[in-house]
């Protein structure tokens, strides 16, 4: 019975995604690039660096890499308090 | 390499997010969960990039760039931050796996799905 | 503790794997790179120094209170700068123009000057400082804790 759900919801995603693909923009033409154009054009003088994929990082998109930097924080804090190494203390106060 | 029949990177990506979708369902050794997850995750990022290619494009940079159009910039920032996301859920979970393993003695996730100590 | 042809080359690769790592950091307004990707080079070095001595060795050189102090230092900078430019808006990048890191490069291609890019190369500085700390932390952890129980913490 499990088998028998398990393939058929297996056969409805595989399905669905392989004809979502099929239904956006051809490989190679985007549609809708307005935003990319006016970034790539003004991006050396209003940042003043050459690099356009740094300056969506650090200066267009700047709250998306402080969100990044702060999940990178909480993982390391919950990796650290997960492997904890204690010593075992012979008598019990 | 111009001109790519087909729309391969698209179709490239649905087989990798499908082949992950089969681990996670059928599958119980944890290991091979942890594993159809990382595979998810690489089939989403190419995704992502091939959204922003165009055809005869060069990289979004412009010290000593070739001649020809520029390929979209933000869904490589996007990919970035994807990509350090998921090494991060990723060190998660294999800190959790070792403690199970400790805890129950065995990976099977049939075998660690009841609720007492 | 592998043998000692291994232990020697890892002593003297680290230095070039540290060079190569820096300098991704620092151009990462002009080359393709920057923090993360520069703070990785450098995590794979460290990894290496992992494998080529054992947990229990490199323990007693990166000690857990530094590396914590580095990457919190390494968030409080950030968040600094992006506080500095509060009269406009947040994030705002306020060092284009001023002759610390502000000039503005030829339009077009052309080859890159290091001076240029605002504030961009300081963020790059410092989440590189917090990636190195971080992922640091994050392996040796994870190494120290499968290998032995009852450790002195």
């Amino acid at each position: 019975m499990r088998q028998v759900t398990g393939l058929i919801l297996l056969l409805v995603l595989v399905g669905s995604l392989v004809s979502g693909v099929l239904l956006i923009h051809p490989f190679g033409h985007p549609d809708a690039s307005d935003m990319d154009d006016y970034i790539i054009e003004n991006a050396q003088e209003e940042t003043g660096s050459n690099n356009v994929v740094a300056a969506v990082l650090f200066d267009y998109r700047a709250l998306d890499t402080l969100g990044e930097a702060t999940i990178l924080f909480t993982a390391v804090m919950g990796v650290l308090l997960l492997a904890r190494t204690l010593k075992r203390k012979e008598e019990s106060s | 390499m111009e001109h790519i029949p087909l729309d391969f990177p698209f179709l490239a990506a649905a087989l990798l997010v499908g082949v992950s979708f089969y681990i996670i369902i059928f599958k119980k050794n944890l290991i091979k969960l942890i594993m159809g997850i990382a595979m998810l995750a690489a089939g989403v990022n190419l995704f992502l990039v091939s959204l922003g290619y165009r055809a005869g494009g060069t990289a979004p940079i412009y010290t000593d760039v070739p001649e020809g159009p520029m390929v979209l910039s933000i869904p490589q920032a996007l990919t970035l931050t994807s990509i350090v996301i998921n090494v991060a859920v990723l060190a998660l979970m294999l800190t959790m796996v070792i403690h199970i393993y400790r805890h129950t003695g065995s990976l099977d996730s049939e075998k660690s799905r009841k609720l007492k100590g | 503790m592998l043998s000692k042809i291994v232990r020697t080359v890892a002593n003297q690769l680290i230095l070039f794997i540290l060079v190569f790592g820096l300098y991704v950091i620092i151009h990462g307004h002009i080359t393709p790179g920057g923090g993360f990707q520069g703070g990785a080079v450098i995590v794979s070095g460290v990894v290496m120094l992992l494998v080529a001595f054992s947990s229990q060795e490199l323990k007693k050189s990166l000690r857990e209170r530094v590396l914590s102090i580095v990457e919190s230092s390494g968030a409080v900078i950030f968040i600094v700068l992006a506080f500095a430019g509060i009269g406009t808006v947040f994030f705002y990048n306020f060092l284009v123009g001023t002759p610390i890191f502000g000039r503005i490069p030829a339009p077009g291609p052309g080859p890159g000057d290091i001076w240029t890019g605002g504030v961009i190369p300081l963020m790059n500085f410092a989440v590189g400082l917090k990636v190195i700390a971080g992922l640091s932390a994050v392996v040796l952890a994870i190494a120290l804790f499968s290998s032995g129980e009852e450790v002195e913490e």
